[in-house]
This record gives structure tokens, sequence and C-alpha cells, in this order.
């Protein structure tokens, strides 16, 4: 580990002032993700401004019954929420599907939104990765990629967005609030995230020192779920998943809104298979072909063609038991 | 960077640089060595202790980021009933990982008390009512056993969870320490 200087901030003000002044600096929250790059040499900053401690721990309710969640609350407060559990189960399910109980007893909102990638190349900085070093060639396009993505990828870069709790915002319409040097500005989840193109090396919209100071979430989506695919039951990373809200019309959908985990840079909004669904009958046939619809763009490698049928199924699954149950 | 912490009931200012993690000082400057060096990158919960009663992985917090704190090793829980239930269930072998299964026990079991789901919890709005083996699995997930003891340590966690008094006091918090 390179030697750093470390600051403790008390305020956000602070905080966006110390990182935005220094090109070199970077927030720490819980650690998690950037604790380990720092030993395994992917980041190497001048200067930790440790952001865990500001008053930005509260879940407080919005008017229109949607919810304001600071960046510091910690992943298994904000899972066990009783507002979360009630009025946004896809996301209470999501955050408990991701990381072991004692991460999310640490990692943070904030913290989860910009956590990297775990292509396995980006973490090893004895190989070529264009993320790591822009310009140095992609490994895993040649090599090992059965955890990349299907949707969006370039030439450049075939990572994948590793958060669930990003993936159950992305269809609940959240959207992120930043505090930066100029003031304050508002970025909808959906579009927080960067797919790679010709810079692979930026994972965000976010500008160097902008503070992410709280998530909202809108109204209330109690017919809502997250499924997750991985190679063990519990505590790995998703092959595949699916975060999906559901409005029924007596048999029909009036509205739905999914996004798909693991297939992309980003967490990804299925547009396509949403307009598919909009009045159709809720049934099989339906969702079949809205999950067709949506990865008929998919673009796989050799080795994460599965990937392809496995959202189709993953997706189809969901749709299933959001109008099949009464919930 | 001077910090004060208590560790296992004991206080201690020590002085540390900001690379060094919780873990590091712990074992290297304090002699803790009941937390364990594993994979060293949050994958195997070896180094789980209890920080402000709740588990987390020292390997992956800087010790700066901790000043103040109260941090409880399997040491420090002592003849904890959990440490009691492993040993007559015979819940290890090499016992390199106990200390942390232990302490990850410990606040699982608290964070079960409140009323937490986890991820095989069947409806998440729903308070949890007891510990069945799914729950304990999942939620002791994150701590990896090469050894393979898990049949046992999950029976000696079942014990002590069922001992316990039906989880009285959910989400208000509260829980059975
Ligand atoms: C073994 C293992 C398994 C895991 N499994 C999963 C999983 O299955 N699913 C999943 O989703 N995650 C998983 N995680 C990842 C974990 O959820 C993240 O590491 C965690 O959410 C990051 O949060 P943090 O607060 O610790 O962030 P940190 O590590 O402190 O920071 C991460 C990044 O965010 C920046 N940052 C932090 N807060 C702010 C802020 N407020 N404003 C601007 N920038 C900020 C930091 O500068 C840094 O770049 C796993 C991690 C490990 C180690
Ligand atoms: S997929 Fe992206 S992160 Fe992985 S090696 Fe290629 S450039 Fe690097
Ligand atoms: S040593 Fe900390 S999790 Fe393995
Ligand atoms: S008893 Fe040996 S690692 Fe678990």
């Amino acid at each position: 580990m390179n030697p750093f200087d470390y600051e403790r901030a008390t305020d956000a003000a602070g905080a966006v002032a110390a990182v935005a002044g220094n090109p070199r600096a970077m927030f720490l929250a819980g650690g998690t993700n950037l604790v380990d790059h720092l030993k395994l040499g992917v980041s190497a900053p001048e200067l930790l401004v440790d952001v865990s401690r500001l008053p930005l721990d509260e879940v407080r309710e919005l008017p229109d019954g949607g919810i304001r969640v600071g960046a510091a609350v910690r992943n298994s407060d904000l899972a066990a929420h009783p507002l979360v559990r009630e009025r946004f189960p896809v996301l209470a399910q999501a955050l408990l599907a991701g990381a072991s109980g004692q991460l999310r007893n640490v990692a943070t909102t904030g913290g989860n939104l910009l956590q990297r990638t775990r292509c396995p190349y980006f973490q090893d900085v004895t190989t070529p990765c264009n993320k790591r070093l822009p310009g140095a060639g992609c490994s895993a396009i040649g090599g090992h990629h059965r955890d990349a993505a299907i949707l969006g990828a370039s030439q450049q870069c075939v990572a994948t967005h590793p958060s669930d709790m990003a993936v159950a915002m992305v269809a609940l319409d959240a959207v992120v609030r930043v505090q930066g040097e100029d003031g304050e500005r508002t970025i909808p989840v959906a579009e927080f995230h960067r797919l790679p193109g010709e810079e692979p090396e930026r994972d965000t919209v976010l500008r160097h020192g902008e503070l992410i100071t709280a998530v909202d979430l809108p109204g209330a989506a109690p017919r809502s779920a997250y499924r997750k695919v991985r190679e063990r039951a519990t505590y790995a990373f998703a092959l595949v998943s699916v975060a999906a809200v559901v409005g029924l019309d007596g048999g029909a959908v009036r509205e739905a809104r999914i996004a798909l985990g693991g297939v992309a840079h980003k967490p990804w909004r299925a547009v396509r298979a949403e307009e598919a669904l909009r009045g159709a009958v809720a049934g099989d046939d339906a969702f079949r072909e809205a999950a067709e619809a949506e990865l008929a763009t998919a673009s796989p490698l050799t080795g994460n063609a599965f990937k392809v049928p496995m959202a189709r199924n993953a997706l189809v699954a969901v749709l299933r038991q959001l109008t099949g149950g009464t919930r | 960077m001077e910090i004060t912490w208590t560790v296992d009931g004991e206080l201690f200012v020590l002085a540390v640089e900001p690379r060094v993690t919780v873990l590091d000082a712990l074992r290297e400057y304090l002699g803790v060595v009941s937390v364990k060096k594993g994979c060293d990158h949050g994958q195997c919960g070896a180094c789980t202790a209890l920080v402000d009663g709740r588990r987390v992985l020292t390997c992956l917090s800087l010790a700066v980021q901790c000043d103040g704190a109260e941090i409880t090793t399997a040491e420090g829980l002592g003849e904890h009933p959990i440490a009691r239930a492993f040993v007559e269930h015979d819940g290890f072998q090499c016992g390199y990982c106990t200390p942390g299964q232990v302490c990850s026990a410990v606040g699982m079991l608290d964070e079960a008390a409140q009323g937490w789901p986890s991820h095989v919890t069947e409806d998440v709005a729903a308070d949890v009512d007891g510990l069945g083996d799914d729950e304990i699995r999942e939620r002791m997930g994150g701590n990896l056993c090469r050894c393979g003891a898990y049949v046992n340590i999950v029976a000696a966690i079942r014990e002590v969870a069922e001992q316990r008094p039906a989880h009285a006091a959910r989400r208000t918090g509260e829980g059975a320490r």
C-alpha cells in the first residue's frame, strides 16, 4: 500500500472542498471496496477524506410516501428499515442478496453505488486492463469473461457493474443527490452509471470532488421483487439479477419497471421489456415475449453466452411471482 | 495518528499510520491474536470482530477510521454461550476460523433478535421469528471454514438460538445481548 494522508470530514462542504482541491484525493466511506483496492494497488490516493461519520445516516420519509436515504446509511440498516421492508421490498431483498452480514454492517449507500467492477483483470494489476490503465487493452475479451456483460459493452471493456442495491434503485426510479463545489444537483440512478464506450475508466457521471449526500426513492412499490442468480446459494456476486416493480389492472399489466444486473457496465433498465408488457395480459407468453424483446440486442462473448437464456428465465420467473401471488 | 480503543474491556491509546487496518493493529500492535488473518480481502470472515456491538471484518477497516471504538474479539467473549456450544457440538476442527465464527454468531443472533430479515426470509416485511437451519446458514454465509465443520457449527448456533426467549423486542431494538 502506498502511504496516504487521512482526514475525517466534519461537514459535507468541508469534505467536498478537501477532495475537489486535490486531484489525488478520494472519499472513504465503509472502506469495504476502497481499502481492498489500496491493498491490491488498484487505487493509490494521496489523501483519504473519511465521510462515514458525516450526519448523512438517516432514512427520512418524503411527502409522497417515498424515502430519502442518507449516503452514510449502512446497507444492513437500510435492509432492516421498516419503511423499506414495507414499501420497497425489492430494495430490502437486493441489499440482503449482496455481500455478507459483516460487510453489510459497514458498507454504505454511497459506497455501494460507487463500488467498482469485480472483473478479475481489473483487480489484478499485473494484467492489461483499459479500465485501470486506459489504452492498455482488455484482458477479459480474449480471456476469462464468464462474468462479463452481454448488453451495452464496447471493444474497450466488457465489465459488469457488481451492485445489487443499484439494480433495485433503478427499477424504483431512484434519484442520487450530490453536492459539489458549485452546489447541489440530482441524477437519476439510471443515468448515474455509464456504459464503457471509449472511456471505460469512467464508471459514472460524477465529477471529481462531488459527494453523494442521499438517494431519494419516490412513491412506494409494495408489488416488487429482486431475484439473483449466482454460483453459490449465498455470498457471491450476481451472474444475472432482476429487479421488477409491477402495477396490475385486473389481469393486465398496467406498468412494469424492470432493471437487470450482472449483464452490463451499469444496472440495465429494460425499457424494451417494459414497453412490451404495457397493457399485456399477465402470463408466461407476454413475459417471454418481453424478455426476448429486451435480449434481442444482446451480444455475448463465447464464455458468457449462457447469460442470455439465464436472464430471460430469471425475468419470466420474477414477473410470474409478482403477478401470481397476492402481495 | 493517535487513536483510542477499548479492546475486550481494556483501554488502549495507540499511534498508527493511516495504512494500518484494524486487524493488523489488533494483532501486531496489541498482540490480540484471536482475530485471524485468512484472506485479508473480505472474503473469508476469519477476521470478524464486534465493533461497537456489530460484527464487521477487521481486515477491510482502517484503524484510524475506528477511533473511539469498542472492540470485542472472541477472546473477550470468553465463556459466552456460543463459545461453549461450539465446544459441546465439536463445531471446529483446526479452529482457525472459529474465533471469527463465534463473533459472527454472536452478532448474527443479535441482528435476528432485532427482527432483521435475511436473504432467505420468505417475507421481508414480516418479523423474523426463530432461526431455522436455513436462516443460520445464510446469516453465517460470510464465514468460510476450510475444514468443513459447517454442520456442527449450525447445530451449536441453533442450540443457543433456541435457548433464547422468543424474540420479544424486535424492530425497536433492545435485542437480547
Ligand atoms: C467479499 C465481498 C463480497 C461482496 N459481495 C457483494 C454483492 O454480492 N453484491 C454487492 O452489491 N456488493 C458486494 N460487495 C461489495 C460491497 O457491497 C461494497 O464494497 C460496499 O457497498 C461499498 O461501500 P463502502 O461504504 O464500504 O464504500 P468504500 O469502499 O468506502 O468506497 C467505495 C467508493 O465509493 C466512494 N465513495 C464512498 N462514499 C461516497 C460518497 N458519499 N460520495 C462520493 N463517493 C463516495 C469512495 O471514494 C470509493 O471510490 C462485496 C464486497 C466484498 C468484499
Ligand atoms: S473487461 Fe474492462 S475491467 Fe475487465 S479487463 Fe477488460 S477493460 Fe479491464
Ligand atoms: S481476513 Fe478478513 S475476511 Fe478474510
Ligand atoms: S475449523 Fe479449520 S477453518 Fe474452520
